[in-house]
Formats: C-alpha cells, sequence, structure tokens
C-alpha cells in the first residue's frame, strides 16, 4: 500500500485514489482538422515512462479532487504533488522526463511543493 | 565423508554461446514468446542462423510470472481465432517438442455473478460456439458438480449466478514449456544468449541493420521485438512510439495441499483466479495494480481483495498459507488486444501489448510473429492486431468481453 500526500488531505492510504494516467495531455486545440495520425496519438498513445513520471490521481474517497503527482515508476517514490493546471516543479536534482526516463534515482524534494 | 562420486551432471538442454557478428535475425526478448518465434522462424521458415538476446536470464520475466492459464473462449472472431489457434498448437506441442511440460485439460470456468455478467456470458458462449470453440454455459447446480469447493450458496457478496466453461483449457508448467522449447530452438541451431541487454539500434535509413548490446555490436537484417512490459522503451530507442501502458500484475501461491481443486475457476467480477498446481499449490492471480509500474511488484491491498473474494468463493481455502506473492510487468493496450506486425521502421517487427493474456497466446504468437518476420507481411491470423488499427479505428475491443479483468 503507497502512502499518497494528497495535497488537499494531507498523507492517505493509496486505496482512496483513482488513477488518471500521465499528466499534461491537453484536448486537441482544433479537433476537426486532425489527422487519424493525431487523434490516435491523443487518444491512445501515452508516455510510459520507466524512471520519474508526472500522472494524475484523483482523491476519489476524500477532496475528490484531481491533483498531479510525479513519482518513480521503478522505485514507486513519490517526489512531489502539485495542482492541476501547475507545471512540474523545477527538481534540485534533475527535470522530470516526459518521455523515455530512465531516471531511476530519488530526487530531492523540490522547493515550496507540498509534500 | 563420503567416497561416493557425484553423479555426472545431465545433459544442458540448451547452450551458452556467444554472440555472433552477425545474424539473419536477431529475436530480443527470451521469455515464452521469443523462444516460440524462434522456434517456429527455424522449423517453418527454415531460418537458422537467428539469435535470441535475453537482458537478463532465459524465461525469467513474465513467462515465470504468470498463472499458467490456458484458454480460448474469446468474444470477437479475430480474438478467437487466433487464441483457438494457439490452443490447438497446445495440443500438439508436447509431442513435437518431445516433452511434457504437463499441459493439462482440466478445463476453465469463468463466473457469472450479477444479470449482466450471465448474459455477456451466455452471449460468449453462443460466439465461441460460432467459432468453433468449445463452450457451455453451467447453472449453479452443474458449476458445484464441477468443482464441489465452490460457494454457490446466495447470501455471498457475489452469489455464484452460472459460469461458462471450456473444457478444453487449463493449465501448463510455464518453466517447462520455456524450455522445451529451447532445447529444440538450440537443437534448430538458433542462439540463445543470455545476460545480454539490447543499449541501441543501428540504422540505415529507415531501415535497422543491428543492435547494440551490452555483448557487443551484432548486425542483424531483420529485428523482432518480443519484450512485453519494456516494448515501448525499446520501440522509442528504435524511433517509434507504441500505444502501450505498463502495469504490475500480482499473483501467489499458497503452500502444498492435497488435490481439492479439479479445475481452473476465474472470477472476472471478483478479480481473483485459482487453480491448483501439479504438485499441490494453489495459484491465485489477481487484477493488475492501477498505475504504470516497473517494479515487478504492485501494492499488497491488491492481493488482500484477491484473497478476501477467494476464501469468500472458496471456504475450504481459508485456512491456506499465502507462501509468496510477486508481480510482472504486463504490457497493456487500450483495447486489450495484443500488437503483432510491422513497424514504421523497416526490417523492424514488434510482438507486444498481450497484457495480462501472453502465457496462452504462447504458440500462436510465435507461429504468427515468425511467420511476419520471415515474409516481412501478417500471418491472416495477426493481420488484424496490426499497430495501424489505433489510428484507423478498428480495435479488437476485448475490454471486459475477453472473459477477464483488466
Amino acid at each position: 500500500m503507497l502512502l499518497f500526500p494528497c495535497p488537499n488531505c494531507g498523507p492517505r492510504n493509496e486505496t482512496e485514489f483513482h488513477y488518471g494516467g500521465q499528466a499534461h495531455v491537453a484536448y486537441p486545440e482544433h479537433p476537426a482538422e486532425l489527422t487519424d495520425r493525431e487523434w490516435a496519438e491523443y487518444l491512445f498513445y501515452r508516455q510510459n515512462t520507466k524512471g520519474l513520471f508526472a500522472e494524475r490521481w484523483v482523491h476519489s474517497a476524500g477532496c475528490r479532487k484531481w491533483f498531479n503527482m510525479l513519482r518513480d515508476t521503478v522505485s514507486y517514490d513519490i517526489t512531489a504533488v502539485y495542482r492541476i493546471g501547475q507545471e512540474p516543479p523545477a527538481l534540485r536534482t534533475s527535470q522530470p522526463t516526459t518521455g523515455m526516463g530512465m531516471s531511476t534515482t530519488r530526487q530531492g524534494t523540490p522547493e515550496g511543493v507540498q509534500l | 565423508m563420503s567416497t561416493q562420486q557425484l553423479k555426472e551432471h545431465p545433459e544442458f538442454l540448451w547452450h551458452n554461446p556467444d554472440p555472433k557478428k552477425s545474424y539473419d535475425a536477431v529475436i530480443i526478448g527470451g521469455g515464452g514468446h521469443g523462444l516460440a518465434t524462434a522456434y517456429y522462424l527455424a522449423k517453418n521458415h527454415g531460418m537458422t542462423n537467428i539469435a535470441i538476446l535475453e537482458k537478463g536470464w532465459l524465461a525469467g520475466g513474465n513467462m515465470a510470472r504468470n498463472t499458467t492459464i490456458i484458454r480460448s473462449n474469446y468474444l470477437w472472431d479475430e480474438s478467437a481465432a487466433i487464441y483457438e489457434q494457439s490452443l490447438k498448437l497446445w495440443e500438439i506441442l508436447p509431442e513435437e517438442l518431445e516433452y511434457d511440460f504437463l499441459f493439462s485439460q482440466r478445463g476453465v470456468m469463468n463466473l457469472a455473478h450479477t444479470l449482466g455478467d450471465v448474459r455477456e456470458s451466455i452471449r460468449r458462449v453462443g460466439a465461441n460456439q460460432l467459432n468453433g470453440v468449445d463452450a457451455e454455459w453451467l447453472d449453479p447446480k452443474q458449476v458445484k458438480e464441477l468443482c464441489p469447493i465452490l460457494n454457490i450458496s446466495d447470501n455471498i457478496r457475489y452469489p455464484v449466478m452460472g459460469a461458462t466453461y471450456q473444457p478444453r483449457a487449463g493449465i501448463a508448467k510455464h518453466d517447462h514449456v520455456a524450455w522445451a522449447f529451447a532445447r529444440k530452438c538450440d537443437e534448430l541451431g538458433v542462439d540463445i544468449i543470455q545476460n545480454c541487454e539490447v543499449t541501441g539500434f543501428i540504422k540505415d535509413g529507415e531501415r535497422v541493420t543491428g543492435v547494440e548490446t551490452s555483448r557487443g555490436t551484432i548486425s542483424t537484417g531483420k529485428v523482432g521485438l518480443c519484450a512485453a512490459g519494456h516494448s515501448s522503451l525499446l520501440a522509442e530507442m528504435a524511433g517509434f512510439r507504441l500505444p502501450i501502458q505498463s502495469h504490475p500484475l500480482q499473483a501467489l501461491v499458497s503452500e502444498l495441499h492435497e488435490p481439492v481443486h479439479p479445475t481452473v475457476v476465474m472470477s472476472n467480477q471478483v478479480h481473483v483466479y485459482v487453480s491448483q498446481a501439479h504438485k499441490g499449490e494453489l495459484v491465485m492471480g489477481a487484477g493488475v495494480d492501477s498505475y504504470n509500474g516497473y517494479g515487478q511488484r504492485g501494492s499488497f491491498h491488491v492481493i488482500e481483495e484477491q484473497m478476501a473474494a477467494a476464501v469468500e468463493l472458496f471456504p475450504i481455502f481459508a485456512r491456506a498459507h499465502v507462501l509468496r506473492t510477486w508481480g510482472g510487468i504486463v504490457d497493456t493496450t487500450m483495447d486489450a488486444s495484443p500488437i503483432i506486425g510491422t513497424t514504421p521502421v523497416e526490417n523492424m517487427y514488434v510482438n507486444c501489448g498481450w497484457g495480462t493474456g501472453g502465457f496462452k497466446g504462447t504458440p500462436a504468437a510465435g507461429l504468427t510473429f515468425a511467420h511476419t518476420i520471415a515474409t516481412g507481411a501478417p500471418h491472416a491470423l495477426n493481420k488484424p492486431f496490426s499497430l495501424e488499427r489505433f489510428e484507423t479505428g478498428a480495435l479488437i475491443d476485448e475490454h471486459g468481453a475477453a472473459a477477464v479483468a483488466h
């Protein structure tokens, strides 16, 4: 059982949350102009990062609010949580990778991020 | 001290050659699918100058971690065709590979717990029968007759309202399956190279010409990816994307017990599937953890919920102990169907996305993927499972339809 630091409620058990997958995937600005390939990218293609990953969670059994989290997909260490609409926080050691992140080292706690 | 000499070490089932400089094809991933692909490349297509590159040890990933269930009772025509071909191959492989890997056709039951389940199950039985897949609908009394240890009383949270049953389905010893394929591959001249991690690809324009590995550079005419949970990382290395999300999938075994469980029971609704291994352990699998993960372990609450469901369905298990739990990394797609076919990189082919159901598909994955690699075009059975389906929209939506929780 993982312990998640909900930005509104504090540390709570993983079972109170639901997963929302990769964070920062914007709805297409001009949906009518997308090619089939671009629709496929939007609907079916997501990053599958091994390492530090920016993802969405919702605290279904608590404040019921969505938030973003930086979590390592190998060690499952949680580095930061931040609100929807915010950019991922700058980390002391390295930037989160949105691609094929191979970083498995534990990141420093970022400044100004509630954990 | 005994003066008796130790016995000679039994013959090894395969050799451990050093990689050659060049092959006609390399398969990346020495699990069941990689081994089966190499076997059919050699046997059906005469390609014997080939190698399997495995970053760890042979069949140490999902091939050693699955719950060994084999069945073909999928809803849609495309799935029924490929999984039924797989089951037919399972039926002849022990003889063909000259290795008894204890394929036991003890049947698989998929329980229905709600009226919705009942309707969906009866529909699936009908679809299966039309596709030549053996399937029948059992009422609760018939369920009890087949599997007496199941609790069919109506005062439990998820009462058993019936089940679909596939008599030809069953289980096999997964390690032995891998060893059987490995021995035959070795006999046919395939190089099985363990501890050889692929670190990059060499391309000439859009065509792959070689692989960089932890054991040197290998040039090759063709590359087949069989890396399950790590497929999207290899694809990214090669310069294209896959619509794959990797999740932990957990399973567990109990200590050894007298034979009590005559068949395989799966429940979609309560996320548990149970069989009893030949040795006597109860083998149980759960649903995937919700989050992306490469850790080969998941969260304990998944196991806890699975055990609660198992004990309610099988009260006799209440005193059994969990001996060990583990996780594998499964490569899931959005339509819960595999991807077997060509890629945007010339001469590179991909077999992935089998998600929670890869073991049963091992022979058919090997057969169709070998055909795809050897001829450069898909076999009729894997044609619908192309990467392009995510663009054309011709998805094969087995979510929920496939008699399993995803």
